[in-house]
C-alpha cells in the first residue's frame, strides 16, 4: 500500500502550509470527507486478500489518526498566530504620560505640623486649639506676665481695633484654656498661626508655632530633655542629632530654656520650653504641689527650614507653585 | 549688651579660653549674640616717635620721615597730611601682615621706606582713613601697638533676658561667670573718697515706693572739659557707647562697670534742694534727646523747689545737665522701683540704657557704691572737690527668705541633688542661706529681682549644676490609647482630600488689604489691627476669597496657566463686645479642567467641575446647593452650599467685575465653606440591600428652561415608590429639535424589588407615574 503512505505525506505537507482555518477544513475534507482520498483509498480494501484485511485496517487507521493530530495541532497554530497578530496590533505605546486630573499637594509647614502632631500622637498627645483673637489675659496675665512686665516687650504684639484684643504672639494661651477644662494628667500639643509686629529676612509677622504641654504628679526637667531630644531625633530621622538646653526665661515656665540644635555644625535655636510655672497652675486651680509638668514651643518654620534645607522664612508665605510644588 | 572680654577678665579671669569663657556667658543664660574681635589679626606694628618731617624731594604730597623705632631710627616714606615730628604713631615694620597688605623695604620715588606709617583703618580698627593714628604722647617707641591698644580683646554682645537686670554690668556678668566656674571674684577697689567740702544738698522722697533710695553728692570746681583717658574711651567704644564728655563718660562707664545708672546735674541750675515726686498735670519737660515731654502724675520726676529737672530713671532734662562750662556737679546715684519705670518707654516712645536697667532691676543696696566710683573717677580726670554723701532713704525693696526643699528640687529636675551640692551652689552664687538639713532658706541679694519663689531657687540649682549635666529622661506616664473620633472629619482628611482633588494647599496672611474686604465681601469698614505692619496688612479678613485670588494673580504672573489652590484658615469678624472667629476652607480653581494632556480635549473648569470637589469632601450627610446671591460671585452662577438645611458656605464663579478689577483673562472658580460645619460626618449604618436584578429605564422630557433639574429630581424623588433605587439625569440638551426657551433633560432611573423580579407590568407603572408627575408639575413634554 504505498499509495496510501504517499496520501498521507501529501496530506501533512498540505496542512502545515495552510494558514486560514476555513481554508485548512477544506483541505481537510479533501483527504478524510465522504469522497476524499482517503476514504476512496479505504474503499478499495475490500479487494485484497482477507489475510491482509486487518493489518491493512490497522494501518489505515493509524493515518487517520495522525492526519486528525496534524489538523488539531495546525488549528492551533494557527488560532494562536491570529492572537499574536491582534496582540501585536493592539500593542501602546507605555510611555506616553497618564491622563487625568493630577494631584495637588501640602504646604510644606503643614507636612511638618502633621509630623509632630504624628510624632506626639503616639506618646499620647492630643491636639488642642485656641483663639487667635486672644485677650490680654490669656496671652499674656495668665501666663503670668503682669502689665508693663519687661517681657511683654519681647513680643511685639498686634492690638485690635478696640485696643484690647490682640492677635496672639504665641499658642501658649491654649495651654491656659486647656487647663480650665481639663484636670491633670493631661498631655496635649497644639499647632498654629501665631503673630508678631516684625518682618524682615529671618522674621514674619505670622509665623507658626507648636505647644506642648505635659502636666502630671512626677514630670521632670529631665523628662523635657528627654522628651524634646528624642522628638527632635525621629523628626529628623538622625540619631546623631545634638540637642542643647540653654537656660533662658519665659514668665510662665520656671525653670526655662531655649532649645538649641545641631546636625555638627553650630546651634540652631529651634524653641523654648520649661517647667510650667506655679502661678500659671495657681491661674488655673491646678495644686502645684501635686502636679507639675513641662510646656514648650517649637517653631515649626524653622523645623521645615531645616528638615528640606529651605533658606528663606518668606517663601513659605508667599505662595509661589513653584516652591509649593516641590514638596509633592 | 556689649562688651571686651579683656575688662570682664580684670573682675573674674578663670583659666579658659575665649571661646571656652563665651560658652560659659551662653550657658548661664545670658545669650551670647554674637563674639568679634577687637582688631583684626595683624603683627609686626610698634609704636615710634616721628623725630624729622621733610618734604619729599621728587612729590609734593609726600613727606620723608625719621622716625625712632625705640632700638634705631630709620627712615619712612609717609603721605598722611597729619604727620609732624614729635607725634607718636604706628609703624608698620617691613615684613608686618596688615589686613590685606605685607610690608616690603621699598624705594618710594627713588626714596628709600622702611616701614609705613599706619591710619586707624590700616589696621582695621576704625573707619578713621584721614591721617596717621595719633598714639597718646606717653607711649614708649618700640612697644607693640597690639600690647598698647589692648587688640587682643574679643567683644562680647549678650541679650540677657528681661528678669536678669543684675547682668546687665561687668561686675554683674562677672558674678555669673565665676558661679558658674568657681574662679573667685576679685574684690572691687576701695572707692572711698576724701570729702574737701561741706555742701550739703537737701533730699526729700515725695513719691514714696517709686523712689526709696536717693544718694547724692556735690562736687565743685571740676575741669568739665578734661580729655578722658584713653583707657576709659576705650572701653566704652568697645561697649558700643560713644565718648561724650568727660563727666558724662564717667557716668556711663561706672554703669557698664557696676551696672548703676548715674546722673550728673550742673548744680548750678539747681534751685534749692532735690525732690523726687510724681509729674503734674499741665507741667513739661525738654529732655535731653531735644523731645518735649509732657508730664503727669503716673511718670516720675527729679525736681528743684521750681521746676522738674529731669525724668527720674530715664532721661535728664536738657537744661539741667552738665556742659563744658560746667564748674559744679550735682551727682546722683538713686534707686527707682522698676514698677515706677516698667512700660513708660513704651509710653513716651524712647528709652534709655538707664531706663532698660531699672525697669529689670538695679542693686538698691550699692547707690553709695556707685556714687563713691564716679565721684573718685571725676576728682581724678576733671579734678575738684568733693562734699559729703546725701542720702535720703524710704522703704527698700522687701527680701523675704525663699525656701527651698531637696526633694522638690529632685522632682522638679528629675535628677538626685545633694544637700551639700545646693548649699555649695548657692554659696558660689553668693546668697546668704540658712541650711537645716534638706531646707534651705535663701534671702535674695539685693541684686536679683527673679528670686521669688522655690522653683526660681530650682532653676538656679540646675543652672549653676549645668543644664547639660541633666540626663535625658525616658517619658513615664503610662501608655494610653487616645479617643479616635470617627464622626469627625478631621482637618487632616480634608486637607487629605482636597490634595486628590488637585488642589495645592497655601497659607496666606490673615491680615489682609481693606480692599479686597471692601471688594469681596461689601465690607465697608473692615475689622481693623490697631498697629498694621504695612497698609495692605491692615485688616483682618472675612474670607478667603481676596487672599486666594490675590495667590492666584501672583502665580498667574509667573506663568502658571492652571492653577488650583486651597487654604484653611481662620476668619474674623466684631461680635458683640469681642470677635468671632471661624475655621474656614476655600479654594479657587483657574485654567484647564484637567492639566493640557495628550489625548484628551482642552476644556476649562467650570461651576460643575467644582461642586463635584466640594461634593468629594462630604460623605453621609445631605449636601444642597441653591441659587444665591453673593457680591463677589457671578449672580446666575452662584450656589449656597446647604448641609442638612444650613448654609455651611458657597461656591460660583468670580463676578466678572472682580475678574476684570483683578486682571483675569477669565473668572475662577471659587468656593468657602465653614469648616466646623463639615467636619460633622455620620458612622456608616448597614442597611439590608437587594439581590434581585435591577431594570434600567430612561426618560426623556422637553420642559421650559427655567426649570432646575434639582426641583424635577426632588419631584420625582418624592413620587417615586420604593421600587426606585436609583435617579439621576444622565443629560441636558438644547438645541436642534428642542424650543429654544426650552431644553431636554433625560433622567435615569433604575428598578429593583427586593425580593423578586419585577413585570414590564409593574415597571411601565411606576415610570407612568413619574411622566404623570413632570407632566404636572413642570409642563413637561415626554420625547419620544
Amino acid at each position: 500500500m504505498e499509495k496510501l503512505d504517499d496520501i498521507v505525506q501529501e496530506a501533512l505537507a498540505q496542512f502545515a502550509g495552510i494558514n486560514d482555518p476555513v481554508e485548512l477544513e477544506q483541505v481537510k475534507a479533501r483527504y478524510l470527507g465522504k469522497a476524499g482520498t482517503l476514504t476512496e483509498l479505504q474503499k478499495t480494501l475490500g479487494r485484497i486478500p482477507a489475510a491482509e484485511r486487518p493489518a491493512m485496517g490497522v494501518k489505515f487507521n493509524a493515518a487517520k489518526v495522525q492526519l486528525e493530530a496534524a489538523l488539531a495541532s495546525r488549528r492551533e497554530t494557527i488560532q494562536r498566530k491570529k492572537l499574536e497578530s491582534q496582540l501585536a496590533q493592539e500593542a501602546l505605546d507605555v510611555t506616553l504620560p497618564g491622563r487625568g486630573i493630577g494631584s495637588g499637594g501640602l504646604h510644606p509647614v503643614t507636612r511638618t505640623l502633621e509630623r509632630i502632631e504624628a510624632l506626639f500622637h503616639s506618646l499620647g498627645f492630643e491636639v488642642a486649639d485656641g483663639p487667635e483673637i486672644e485677650t490680654d489675659f490669656y496671652n499674656f496675665t495668665a501666663l503670668n506676665q503682669p502689665e508693663n512686665h519687661p517681657a511683654r516687650s519681647m513680643h511685639d504684639t498686634f492690638y485690635l481695633e478696640d485696643g484690647k484684643h490682640l492677635l496672639r504672639t504665641h499658642t501658649s494661651p491654649i495651654q491656659i484654656r486647656y487647663m480650665e477644662k481639663h484636670r491633670p494628667p493631661l498631655r496635649i500639643i497644639a499647632p498654629g498661626r501665631v503673630y508678631r509686629v516684625d518682618s524682615d529676612a529671618t522674621h514674619s509677622p505670622m509665623f507658626h508655632q507648636v505647644e506642648g504641654l505635659w502636666i502630671d504628679e512626677s514630670v521632670s526637667f529631665s523628662d523635657l530633655k528627654g522628651v524634646i531630644a528624642e522628638f527632635l531625633r525621629r523628626f529628623f530621622e538622625r540619631d546623631d542629632l545634638k540637642v542643647r538646653f540653654r537656660p533662658s526665661f519665659f514668665p510662665f515656665t520656671e525653670p526655662s530654656a531655649e532649645i538649641d540644635m545641631s546636625f555638627g555644625d553650630g546651634w540652631l535655636e529651634i524653641g523654648g520650653c520649661g517647667m510650667v510655672h506655679p502661678n500659671v497652675l495657681k491661674n488655673v486651680n491646678i495644686d502645684s504641689e501635686q502636679f507639675q509638668g513641662f510646656a514648650f514651643g517649637l517653631g515649626p518654620d524653622r523645623l521645615t527650614m531645616l528638615r528640606y534645607g529651605v533658606n528663606d522664612l518668606r517663601l513659605f508665605f508667599e505662595n509661589d507653585l513653584r516652591f509649593l510644588k516641590q514638596f509633592n | 549688651m556689649k562688651f571686651s572680654e579683656n575688662w570682664l577678665r580684670t573682675f573674674v579671669d578663670p583659666p579658659i579660653t575665649s571661646a571656652a569663657l563665651a560658652d560659659v556667658v551662653m550657658m548661664c543664660g545670658l545669650d551670647v549674640e554674637s563674639v568679634e574681635s577687637a582688631a583684626p589679626a595683624f603683627a609686626g606694628v610698634i609704636a615710634a616717635e616721628v623725630l624729622e618731617v621733610s618734604k619729599h624731594p621728587a612729590a609734593d604730597r609726600l613727606q620723608v620721615c625719621r622716625v625712632n623705632t625705640g632700638i634705631d631710627v630709620i627712615t619712612v616714606v609717609c603721605g598722611a597730611p597729619n604727620v609732624a615730628a614729635g607725634l607718636r604713631v604706628p609703624l608698620a615694620q617691613v615684613g608686618a601682615k596688615l589686613p590685606g597688605i605685607e610690608i616690603r623695604q621699598a624705594k618710594v620715588r627713588g626714596v628709600e621706606s622702611s616701614g609705613m606709617l599706619c591710619s586707624a583703618k590700616e589696621l582695621g580698627i576704625a573707619d578713621d582713613a584721614a591721617g596717621l593714628l595719633i598714639l597718646p604722647a606717653d607711649t614708649r617707641p618700640g612697644d607693640d601697638i597690639r600690647k598698647i591698644l589692648d587688640l587682643d580683646d574679643q567683644l562680647i554682645t549678650i541679650k540677657p533676658t528681661p528678669n536678669r537686670g543684675d547682668c546687665l554690668s561687668m561686675l554683674g556678668v562677672a558674678r555669673e561667670v565665676a558661679a558658674m566656674t568657681g574662679s573667685a571674684l576679685k574684690p572691687l577697689p576701695d572707692f572711698s573718697v576724701q570729702e574737701e567740702i561741706a555742701d550739703r544738698i537737701d533730699i526729700a522722697l515725695e513719691a514714696g515706693e517709686g523712689c526709696p533710695r536717693y544718694s547724692a553728692r556735690i562736687v565743685r570746681g571740676v575741669n568739665a572739659k578734661a580729655q578722658p583717658p584713653h583707657w576709659m574711651v576705650q572701653r566704652l567704644e568697645r561697649s558700643g557707647l560713644r565718648s561724650i564728655s568727660a563727666i558724662v563718660d564717667v557716668t556711663n562707664y561706672v554703669m557698664l562697670e557696676l551696672g548703676q545708672p548715674l546722673h550728673a546735674f550742673d548744680h548750678a541750675h539747681i534751685a534749692g534742694g532735690i525732690r523726687v515726686r510724681p509729674g503734674r498735670n499741665g507741667e513739661t519737660l525738654k529732655v535731653l534727646n531735644g523731645e518735649d515731654v509732657k508730664l503727669d502724675p503716673s511718670c516720675l520726676v527729679i525736681a528743684d523747689q521750681d521746676k522738674a529737672l529731669a525724668l527720674a530713671g530715664i532721661m535728664g532734662g536738657a537744661d539741667s545737665g552738665v556742659t563744658d562750662q560746667t564748674q559744679d556737679v550735682l551727682l546722683e546715684s538713686a534707686f527707682f522701683a522698676p514698677a515706677a519705670i516698667a512700660g513708660k518707654a513704651r509710653v513716651l516712645g524712647f528709652g534709655s540704657d538707664s531706663s532698660y536697667r531699672f525697669e529689670r532691676g538695679v542693686d538698691f543696696a550699692a547707690t553709695p557704691r556707685a556714687l563713691n566710683r564716679a565721684t573718685r573717677l571725676i576728682l581724678e580726670i576733671c579734678g575738684g572737690h568733693a562734699g559729703p554723701l546725701c542720702e535720703a532713704k524710704g522703704i527698700l525693696p522687701a527680701r523675704p527668705a525663699v525656701r527651698l526643699r531637696r526633694a522638690r528640687a529632685e522632682r522638679i529636675i528629675g535628677v538626685p541633688v545633694a544637700a551639700t551640692e545646693v548649699a555649695a551652689i548657692f554659696a558660689r552664687l553668693g546668697f546668704e542661706f540658712l541650711q537645716l538639713g534638706d531646707e534651705f532658706l535663701v534671702t535674695p541679694p539685693s541684686y536679683r529681682f527673679d528670686i521669688a519663689i522655690e522653683e526660681d531657687l530650682i532653676e538656679e540649682v540646675a543652672r549653676v549644676r549645668g543644664y547639660d549635666r541633666i540626663p535625658e529622661g525616658r517619658p513615664r506616664g503610662g501608655a494610653v490609647i487616645l479617643p479616635a473620633v470617627e464622626t469627625r472629619l478631621s482637618d487632616r482628611l480634608v486637607r487629605a482630600r482636597m490634595v486628590v482633588r488637585d488642589y495645592q494647599e497655601i497659607v496666606s496672611y490673615s491680615f489682609v488689604d481693606q480692599a479686597w474686604e471692601r471688594d469681596f465681601a461689601g465690607i465697608e469698614s473692615p475689622l481693623l489691627l490697631a498697629n498694621p505692619i504695612a497698609a495692605q496688612m491692615s485688616a483682618m479678613r472675612s474670607n478667603l476669597l481676596g487672599s486666594l485670588v490675590d495667590c492666584l494673580k501672583l502665580n498667574f504672573a509667573r506663568q502658571q496657566e492652571r492653577v488650583r489652590l486651597f487654604e484653611i484658615g481662620c476668619c474674623y469678624e466684631r461680635s458683640g463686645a469681642g470677635y468671632a472667629q471661624r475655621k474656614m476652607l476655600g479654594g479657587i480653581a483657574y485654567g484647564d479642567a484637567v492639566g493640557e494632556q495628550w489625548g484628551s480635549a482642552k476644556r476649562r473648569v467650570d461651576f460643575y467641575d467644582v461642586k463635584s470637589d466640594i461634593e468629594s469632601l462630604l460623605t453621609g450627610r445631605a449636601m444642597r446647593f441653591e441659587p444665591v446671591q453673593r457680591l463677589a460671585l457671578h449672580p446666575g452662577r452662584a450656589a449656597a452650599i446647604l448641609i442638612d438645611g444650613g448654609a455651611v458656605g458657597s461656591l460660583g464663579e468670580l463676578h466678572p467685575q472682580l475678574q476684570q478689577k483683578y486682571d483675569l483673562p477669565f473668572a475662577p472658580i471659587v468656593f468657602e465653606i465653614n469648616l466646623d460645619a463639615l467636619s460633622e460626618r455620620k458612622l456608616p449604618a448597614y442597611c439590608e440591600f437587594s439581590r434581585q436584578p435591577t431594570v434600567r429605564r430612561d426618560l426623556a422630557v422637553e420642559v421650559a428652561e427655567a426649570i432646575t433639574v434639582g426641583a424635577m429630581l426632588n419631584a420625582l424623588k418624592k413620587a417615586a415608590s420604593g421600587l426606585v433605587c436609583d435617579l439621576a439625569p444622565f443629560d441636558v440638551y438644547r438645541g436642534k429639535g428642542i424650543d429654544s426657551d426650552k431644553k431636554s433633560v433625560a433622567f435615569r432611573v433604575l428598578l429593583q424589588d427586593t425580593s423578586r423580579t419585577l413585570t414590564d407590568a409593574e415597571v411601565d407603572k411606576e415610570i407612568g407615574q413619574l411622566v404623570q408627575t413632570l407632566q404636572e408639575e413642570f409642563q413637561a413634554r415626554l420625547r419620544k
